[in-house]
């Protein structure tokens, strides 16, 4: 193996921050307490998980009533989609689900489930060439039957950002609730609720340094959601089931911190991406930039090579000692051409070959010239030993 | 690696010899009407073969080769039948698949060599490599590994092949590892549960063509139900009324035909076979004394190649077999060391 490991995978998930961790400590053994019992050791379990509420609430500009507790972004998805397409269509006979081709999965399969199970209409609002819904697709698309909108706000395979905030005020204007999942947003990029105009946003902890397994949902008052799971009444109803004190905990902790550092590391994360796609671009013949030039995550870099095959690529990557992606961190090991990429218009000679590099609060300068030293003659290789396929 | 005993014992006796191991494990084609997965890799493979790279502490790959695995290997099953042959897709598999698609695989995500579970092993002198027999004769799979060249040889490790199948399993056993007590199977991995007739049913229902059943002299004495349900020496499934036992002694494609008779008229002393490959990367001159095995399980006998100038060989036996079937692979052999091989022509 090799000497030094690099990893440069941090849209998959980023490492526990350790003041995050000094947090959520006391709250796995000593503050045991379930927060819906009476005594003493549920009220500092209630009043440890109504703190981390209101730092969130902070942080969204919202308020406290207005954020959910989920086991994760996937989850808060699907509370989302399903809450919202069933309250709509109980409250006003609305049908249709009005979505994107490059939603995460979470969001998509969701939306297909609805329409395949739940007798809802799938609409996909077109996107440009670097994966943009743009606002006239929305005003075109939209009708008094859609019942919620869920456009994606910075894509986790190409990195690239919607305006949500000119989507969210379409919907606004015609009473139709808007969702974003802001999993891949919220560590580098402003999630004030108000400012984004949504009623509904996903997020999930593990995606900025807070643990994995927690998430949160924001729910603006007044948005119709039915509860989708059954149970006990925790989250006002909505999320049945024990709360996970130290990971709650942990996920208000990690955003707390990423907020007060967003300014100050998506600057230090826009020169790494900015040196990794000039870099790249220059070292790798027959490579592309996928996503937008600016407009996407300030630590996102992706991009695709002509007739490379991504799960030899990120081997071979691997054993050199650098964590890269092809683009979601599924690794099934098939290589099928991504959705998303497809949805662009890029043939399989190229979607096959997909690298996602995104950077995380470790990652120095010194390390991304190593990373580019490495991966022309890893591409070479890979290249050599493998014809294309088309 | 496939989770089964025999890459894992290899991966954990090249850990202990001080190599950096990287485990790449094959995800191969099964079909549909199949159980699902190939049993080459199954989800439970999978699992075994990732719990074993986590015991040794070594990272392990997935490398997708379903589409490789069908035209190279499935296609070539299927239409070996089609043609009237008995094909062995498991010289194809490690020909195209195993050293070819998986051997680019390892050197290009850098590895310098490429090992394998196979029971075989490998010498050089002077920059030549030989393929060489298993210590453990009854587990040899030289056959199989005929189809390899110098290229494949000068990058490719076999270390169970220096053990006995019960010493790999004691490795096993004393490595704790967790495929110690897995049952083998003989079956072709893409069948699923299928016996091989009912595959080719649902993948080419053409290769099962009606015609005539010939006695040895011409003539016609019943109906088959396709060549593909028959091979060379079969005795059951002929529903033939008869005072003596008959056995398939020949299939003529060219005719839709099956030609049986009593048993002495089974076995060849003399056959042809083309795609042949020497392992020394030449032919050995024009005419060769070798060890010849027609089938993977086949008696071993003397014989005689004599090579033609394009490239296939006339192979002339000591002594008649009764099993000599076209698609099987001629395996030759020199003592120890395994020379090449072609495969038996109609």
């Amino acid at each position: 193996m090799a000497e030094r490991r690099i990893y440069l995978d941090h849209a998959a998930t980023t490492p526990l921050d350790d003041r995050v961790f000094a947090a959520m400590a006391p709250y796995f053994r000593e503050k045991f307490g379930n927060p819906s019992s009476i005594h003493v050791w549920g009220q500092e379990g209630e009043a440890a998980i109504e703190g981390a509420r209101r730092t969130v609430a902070e942080i969204l500009g919202s308020y406290s009533q207005e954020i959910l507790f989920t086991s994760g972004g996937s989850e808060s998805d699907n509370l989302a989609l399903r809450g919202a397409a069933l309250a709509e269509r109980h409250a006003r006979g609305a049908t249709r689900i009005l979505t994107t081709p490059v939603e995460h999965p979470a969001v998509l399969k969701t939306a297909q489930d609805l329409a395949a199970r739940h007798g809802f209409h799938l609409d996909l609002l077109p996107v440009d060439g670097y994966g943009r819904v743009d606002p006239g697709d929305l005003v075109a698309r939209i009708t008094p039957e859609t019942a919620i909108v869920s456009v994606i706000y910075a894509n986790n395979e190409i990195g690239t950002l919607n305006p949500i905030r000119e989507l969210g005020a379409i919907c606004r204007e015609r009473g139709v609730p808007f969702h974003t999942d802001a999993v891949q947003a919220a560590s580098q990029l402003p999630i004030v609720v108000d400012s984004l105009n949504v009623d509904l946003m996903s997020l999930g902890a593990h995606k900025f340094y807070g643990p994995k397994g927690v998430g949160a949902l924001y729910v603006r008052n007044g948005t119709g959601l039915a509860s989708t799971q059954t149970g006990g009444s925790q989250e006002r109803g909505f999320r049945a089931g024990t709360h996970n004190v130290p990971l709650i905990i942990g996920l208000a902790e990690a955003l707390r911190i990423t907020h007060e550092e967003r300014a100050s590391q998506a600057a230090r994360f826009r020169i790494l991406r900015e040196r990794i796609i000039a870099g790249v671009l220059e070292r790798v013949p027959e490579s592309r930039l996928t996503g937008h030039p600016r407009d996407r995550l300030p630590n996102h870099a992706s991009f695709v090579f002509h007739g490379v095959e991504a799960n030899s690529l990120l081997a071979a990557l691997d054993i050199a000692g650098y964590g890269c992606s092809s683009g979601s961190a599924c690794k099934t090991g098939a290589p099928e051409p991504s959705d998303i990429l497809a949805a662009l218009g890029l043939g399989d000679d190229w979607s096959l070959g997909s690298l996602r590099v995104t950077v995380g609060r470790s990652n120095t300068r010194d390390e991304i010239e190593a990373f580019l030293d490495a991966l022309p003659p890893i591409v070479r290789r890979v290249r050599s030993a493998f014809p294309v396929r088309t | 690696m496939s989770g089964g005993v025999d890459s894992s014992v290899a991966a954990a006796l090249l850990v202990e010899q001080g190599y950096e191991v990287i485990g790449l494990m094959l995800r191969l084609w099964s079909g549909d009407g199949t159980s699902g997965a190939n049993r080459c890799c199954s989800p439970e493979d999978v699992a075994g073969a990732k719990h074993v790279a986590s015991i040794l502490d070594f990272p392990i790959y997935i490398l997708d080769a379903q589409a490789e695995f069908k035209s190279h290997v499935v296609d070539f099953f299927i239409d070996g039948y089609a043609q009237g042959t008995t094909p062995n897709p498991c010289l194809e598999c490690n020909r195209h698949i195993r050293w070819g698609h998986l051997y680019r695989h390892a050197i290009a995500v850098g590895a310098e060599s490429l090992a394998t579970g196979h029971y075989a092993r490998v010498s050089e002198t002077g920059g030549a490599f030989q393929l060489l027999r298993a210590v453990d004769r009854a587990k040899d799979q030289s056959y199989v590994l005929s189809v390899l060249g110098q290229e494949n040889l000068s990058h490719a490790i076999f270390p169970v092949g220096e053990y006995t199948k019960p010493e790999v399993r004691a490795h096993a056993a004393r490595l704790s590892l967790p495929t110690a007590d897995r049952p083998e199977s003989q079956d072709l991995c893409f069948l699923g549960d299928l016996d091989y007739r009912e595959f080719l049913r649902r993948q080419n229902p053409g290769s099962f063509k009606p015609g005539p059943i010939l006695d040895p002299s011409g003539t016609q004495i019943g109906v088959h139900d396709g060549l593909a349900n028959y091979t060379i020496g079969q005795r059951k499934g002929l529903g033939l009324p008869s005072a003596i036992p008959l056995y398939v002694l020949e299939k003529r494609p060219e005719i839709d035909s099956l030609v049986v008779g009593p048993r002495d008229g089974l076995g060849r002393r003399k056959f042809e076979a083309g795609r042949v490959n020497w392992v020394s990367g030449r032919a050995p001159g024009s005419r060769v004394r070798v060890w010849v095995r027609v089938r993977y399980k086949a008696r071993e006998v003397p014989a005689q190649v004599t090579i033609h100038p394009d490239g296939h060989v006339a192979v002339e036996m000591e002594e008649a077999l009764p099993d000599v079937t076209p698609g099987q692979a001629a395996v030759f052999y020199d003592g120890e060391v395994c020379l090449g091989s072609g495969v038996i022509l109609l």
